[in-house]
């Protein structure tokens, strides 16, 4: 290699970690999957989630943060209409999935739910066996014969990396299995129906730090099938898993980015002084 | 800088500038004493700037102790820019250190041989080396880019003025063959002078980059050319 070629590979060495650099700061050309539009959401008279405008890329993680009360769990809630289930409470403004508004109150609510799944705080296992924990939900939507039944909850385990711990006791109840067991259990009931979006609402502030640590390695490995969303109290768990961070506080939505940016070097001196520890 | 809902992160922080702020102070006064030991011809003098380099380093030592202690909380946005700008700043000014302390073992070979006239022109580029690591120190501690912009833009002054000391000293050495040796320390001590504007030049971006975020900063000006010169 002459001198000149060396000289050469070494600029274009420079300019690819130049564009390293700037890809894991600037968004990516991810597809949009959900976008909110003007979303507004009340809780009878209290306006909860205040003018919000959200696009959330297809396959990526994007985690939502905030001060408790700021209205992340109930953004979260909008995106999957469960708030509909209870009086009283309004959204207005548009939740695109897909480009379609799911709070349109024609979009059917079998489908959203087929569509986008959601994992709460507290692992909640139905009071039966492990497998009909997953073959429940499965059942509800699909007629499958008994094989296919049986490799479709095998997939889901395996997906929610259950499957090695849970395979010798099929038949034994969801709720003999560990918090952190439980709450993959809760991620295999929800990847069993093949949704497109997951939902997770602070799924590990019950667990202890390695059951965590095997939620977060999970979150990595579904984010090549589903578009996920994660509500969190816990920054650093925001910082390691997702790719966009967006930040709420008082119902309105400060600052949205890619998480790289946010938590180096926000715009929003909110922003900065809620992730630094300094007020929520 | 304050205001952490943790009162001792708050602290934490504050202890590990004032280490830095005092490592920066030392390293500067080890510059200016190297510098006297020179113009004097003083070996005892030179022989305790020597020994002091000890105490800048084990400060630089402290600052890393109490940089993984900061760590431990895991910094966020500006808390972690105040971290990596600390380690990199520390390590800065220890070089800066070093490259004092080795002015000042040169000026001991110096004084073995008959004084010199060509030790103005170090002085000279000594104490705008000098001016530039306070000054940057300065900008450090009142997070002022505009003036860590102005330090880093200065730097192109002392490379003219190495270039200036360097060509000086060659045609001294051509000359006259017996100042080949004491020219040799000269220049080598005048590279660390150079040197020590780069390290003032790093702080000062490191500056820019506590308060920006960003790495980058406008192109500068560079007019060392010692490298391509000949006499």
């Amino acid at each position: 290699m002459t001198h000149l070629t060396r000289i050469d590979a070494m600029n274009d060495a420079r300019l690819a970690v130049a564009a390293s650099v700037r890809d894991a700061i600037l968004p990516t050309d991810a597809p949009v999957k959900i976008a909110a539009r003007d979303l507004n959401f009340w809780y009878d008279r209290f306006h909860a989630v205040k003018h919000i405008n959200l696009e959330v890329p297809e396959k990526r993680v994007t985690a939502l943060i905030g001060p408790s009360g700021c209205g992340k769990s109930t953004l979260l809630r909008v995106f999957n209409r469960i708030y509909a289930l209870y009086p009283k409470l309004e959204a207005k403004g548009e939740v695109l999935l897909d480009g379609e508004n799911i709070l349109d109150p024609k979009y059917p609510m079998n489908r959203l739910r087929s569509k986008v799944g959601m994992v709460f705080q507290k692992p909640v296992p139905f009071p039966m066996t492990i497998y009909e924990n997953v073959a429940y939900g499965i059942r509800h939507h699909e007629k499958l014969n008994k094989a296919d039944l049986d490799a479709r909850v095998e997939l889901a385990l395996r997906q929610a990396a259950l499957w090695d711990e849970v395979k010798d006791k099929l038949k034994e109840s969801g709720l003999g299995l560990s918090g952190g067991q439980q709450q993959r259990l809760c991620i295999a009931r929800a990847v069993a129906l093949k949704p497109d979006v997951l939902l997770l609402d602070e799924p590990t502030s019950a667990l202890d730090p390695i059951s965590t640590s095997r939620i977060e390695q999970l979150v990595e490995e579904l984010k090549r099938d589903f578009t996920i969303m994660i509500v969190t109290h816990n920054m650093q768990q925001a910082a390691r898993v997702s790719d966009y961070t967006a930040f709420m506080y008082l119902g309105d939505l400060v600052e949205h980015g890619a998480t790289e940016q946010i938590f180096s070097n926000p715009v929003k001196q909110q922003t900065e002084d809620y992730i630094t520890g300094r007020f929520g | 800088m304050n205001n952490h809902i943790v009162k001792s992160y708050d602290d934490e922080q504050r202890v590990l500038l004032d280490e830095l702020i005092r490592m920066g102070h030392m390293s500067v006064a080890q510059l200016e004493a190297a510098l006297d030991v020179v113009e004097r011809r003083d070996d005892k003098a030179a022989e305790r700037v020597i020994g002091n380099d000890d105490a800048i380093d084990a400060l630089e030592q402290q600052v890393n102790h109490d940089v993984i202690r900061l760590i431990r909380r895991g910094p966020l946005a500006g808390d972690l820019r105040v971290i990596l700008a600390a380690l990199r700043v520390a390590s800065d000014i220890e070089r800066i250190g070093d490259l004092a302390a080795n002015i000042a073992k040169r000026s001991m070979a110096l004084n073995l041989a008959p004084p010199l006239p060509h030790t103005r022109g170090l002085d000279a580029l000594g104490r705008m080396a000098a001016r530039q690591v306070r000054e940057v120190l300065e900008a450090y501690v009142q997070r002022d880019g505009e003036a860590a912009l102005r330090v880093r833009a200065s730097d192109a002054e002392l490379d003219t003025l190495y270039t200036g000391l360097f060509r000086e000293l060659l045609t001294y050495m051509m000359e006259d063959a017996r100042a080949i040796t004491p020219c040799t320390h000269l220049l080598f001590m005048a590279k660390n002078l150079e040197r020590i504007g780069d390290h003032a030049t790093n702080i000062a971006e490191n500056v820019w980059f506590l308060i920006h975020g960003e790495e980058l900063m406008p192109p500068r000006d560079k007019r060392d050319e010692s490298s391509t010169t000949v006499v």
